[in-house]
């Protein structure tokens, strides 16, 4: 693939954009101030979430933990059941693999209402390997009942996100990135656990993506439509489960090319979620998954391994191109 | 209760254990006779926690790390009103929610366990909240011997000290087998008052059978001001039926017709003591 998207990556980042987990850190402080029973707890992650300002506001609403991510989600599982409102954050390679147990029984299946916020998530760590990228989560989380899953994808979807998770008292993972993301769309504004966000509209093509890979597809429908006269259809799909059947029933009924977009493995994700839905309900449109192949990614920075697997603007044309035989 | 009060309701206790055990032809056996003497004390003379007091905030929390003695919680909460003990005749039948290991399903469980090294993690948790409360209530949870290599443990422990949990009490049913052999052989945890205090904990060991001795101990917590305390109650798997104690089949044996009568012979006979 080629190599375009890391300029149209620069350039199409205004300055205002945050990362999406500056937006939680700063969200979940506004929370806390006016609830105590807010909680974050922390693996010595404070600083990588973004949390330092938050423990000096508020240091009774932060519980540290240390380097020990079993006993982070067992703790805050504890803690949660006392009826605090818990964010346990933590990288989440480890939070969602060293701990999968802890998520499995002790919040899932114990029903303790944690919020656990896997952060630096997918590629966002870059060089730093494979230990620290987190490629299987959706998959492996998937397949424990009793777990919303949640990939916000701009500052919008974040904030929101948030604080619906403060209140509902459920077991939610979320998944944020740290790169800078700009706002998808102006005009939708709603946002909804289990509802996915159409943030372009067109007949040609669906375009179903999540977390920091729904911009790069919103940038590849917009140059579709203006080199090619292509309309996309752009879906954040913020909520991987429950997954909005719904929604995925109208557009696949429009009978167009589908291609779902996603920073994980290609097993196990939001491709083969949407996959398994369609083949089981009689849609035959046109499909495929990109996302990470099975294989330990490419040494390089987020952007450079997104460009390397085609998980950028130029790379989402193409394959849409293709997949329109075009 | 007095001593000769609870020696009779572990008498009721392990008649039942058995019972219900024989019933589902499943069940842990020798670590339910192993700990029954401890969670008799615990509800009967410790814990202020009654199917009235079941959602209120100050109530103290049990959380049974070692899930598999399941029929040892089950029995203790049905006398204790939280369900009618008839209910314990569905123990692991076909959709029943009385399954082998602790549920929430079931009135009176405060977390769902069975996977082992859970209960500590969970309990420092709740531990916390108290402390960041300033409520009063305590919070005990009870681990197997065998389940200690489990390093989540290890990790809550340290944690435990480190906030100065003195509202925590964790008991360790030391009854030194495990599925496989000795726990010495399998895995040594000992001297396990050594490792607890040099993580900071403050550590008693007793006679896991002596009712006087288990209320002394659970009525001297916190043993010391700013640590979470250790029991190191040391007990005999299979407990109170000869054939039974310290053999290592009665894991997870079921006991057969003729098995359970004699062993109900042996409970009549201690309870008439």
């Amino acid at each position: 693939m080629g190599d375009v998207s890391t300029v149209v990556d620069k350039k199409a980042l205004p300055n205002t954009s945050l990362a999406n987990l500056d937006v939680f850190s700063s969200t979940l402080q506004e929370l806390a101030a006016t609830d105590r029973h807010i909680l974050a707890v922390t693996s010595d992650s404070r600083g990588s979430g973004k949390l330092v300002p938050f423990g000096q506001k508020f240091p009774k609403q932060i519980v540290e933990i240390g380097i020990a991510e079993q006993n982070l989600v067992g703790v805050a599982a504890g803690l949660a059941s006392t009826g605090k409102k818990v964010f346990a954050v933590s990288p989440a390679c480890f939070l969602t693999a060293r701990s999968f147990e802890q998520i499995k029984t002790d919040v899932a299946y114990s029903n303790n209402p944690v919020k656990l916020v896997g952060i630096s998530a997918g590629v966002s760590y870059g060089a730093l390997g494979s230990t620290h990228h987190s490629l299987h989560d959706f998959a492996a989380l998937r397949a424990v009942h009793n777990l919303i899953i949640i990939a916000p994808a701009d500052n919008f979807e974040t904030e929101q996100a948030i604080r619906l998770a403060a209140e509902l008292e459920h077991p939610i993972y979320l998944r944020f990135g740290k790169k800078p993301m700009p706002l998808l769309s102006e005009d939708n504004k709603q946002f909804e656990f289990g509802k996915g966000r159409v943030v372009n509209e067109g007949d040609d093509l669906v375009l179903i993506a999540t977390g920091e890979t729904v911009y790069p597809a919103l940038q590849a429908a917009r140059q579709l439509e203006a080199v090619q006269g292509i309309r996309a259809t752009v879906i954040s799909m913020h909520t991987i489960k429950p997954l909005d059947y719904a929604l995925l029933a109208t557009v696949a009924g429009k009978g167009c090319p589908i291609l779902t977009v996603e920073e994980h493995s290609v097993f196990g994700g939001l491709g083969e979620a949407c996959a398994s839905f369609l083949m089981q309900n009689g849609f035959r449109n046109r499909f495929s998954i990109m996302a990470i192949p099975d294989e330990y990614t490419v040494t390089g920075s987020q952007v450079e391994i997104f460009n390397h697997y085609g998980l950028s603007e130029s790379g989402i044309m193409a394959k849409a191109l293709s997949l329109l035989d075009k | 209760m007095t001593v000769n009060e609870l020696a009779n309701k572990s008498v009721q206790y392990r008649r039942n254990i058995l019972k219900y055990i024989m019933g589902a032809k499943a069940g842990h056996t020798g670590g339910s006779l192993s700990c029954i003497d401890i969670l008799n004390v615990l509800y009967n003379n410790v814990l202020n926690i009654s199917p009235e007091t079941a959602k209120s905030a100050t109530r103290d929390r049990y959380i049974q790390s070692k899930g598999h003695t399941v029929e040892a919680l089950y029995v203790v909460l049905a006398d204790k009103g939280f369900f009618p003990e008839s209910d314990l005749e569905t123990l692991c039948q076909y959709k029943s929610h009385y399954i082998g290991h602790p549920t929430k399903k079931v009135a009176g469980v405060e977390q769902n366990t069975g996977s082992l090294g859970h209960g500590l993690p969970l309990s420092v948790g709740t531990a916390i909240s108290a402390k960041l409360d300033e409520l009063p209530f305590r919070v005990f949870t009870l681990m197997g011997d065998g389940e200690l290599p489990e390093g989540s443990n290890w990790e809550a422990a340290l944690l435990a000290s480190h906030y100065k949990l003195d509202n925590l009490c964790a008991i360790v049913d030391k009854n030194t087998l495990q599925i496989s052999g000795p726990t010495a052989d399998v895995c040594s945890t000992d001297p396990l008052d050594k490792k607890f205090e040099a993580f900071g904990w403050a550590v008693r060991q007793v006679d896991g059978h002596d009712f006087q001795a288990l209320t002394e101990a659970f009525d001297a917590l916190p043993f010391e001001p700013g640590k979470p305390s250790l029991i190191i109650a040391n007990t005999i798997k299979g407990k109170g039926i000869s054939y039974m104690e310290n053999q290592l089949k009665w894991h997870h044996g079921v006991p057969d017709k003729e098995q359970y009568e004699q062993a109900l012979a042996e409970l009549t006979i201690a309870g008439k003591e």
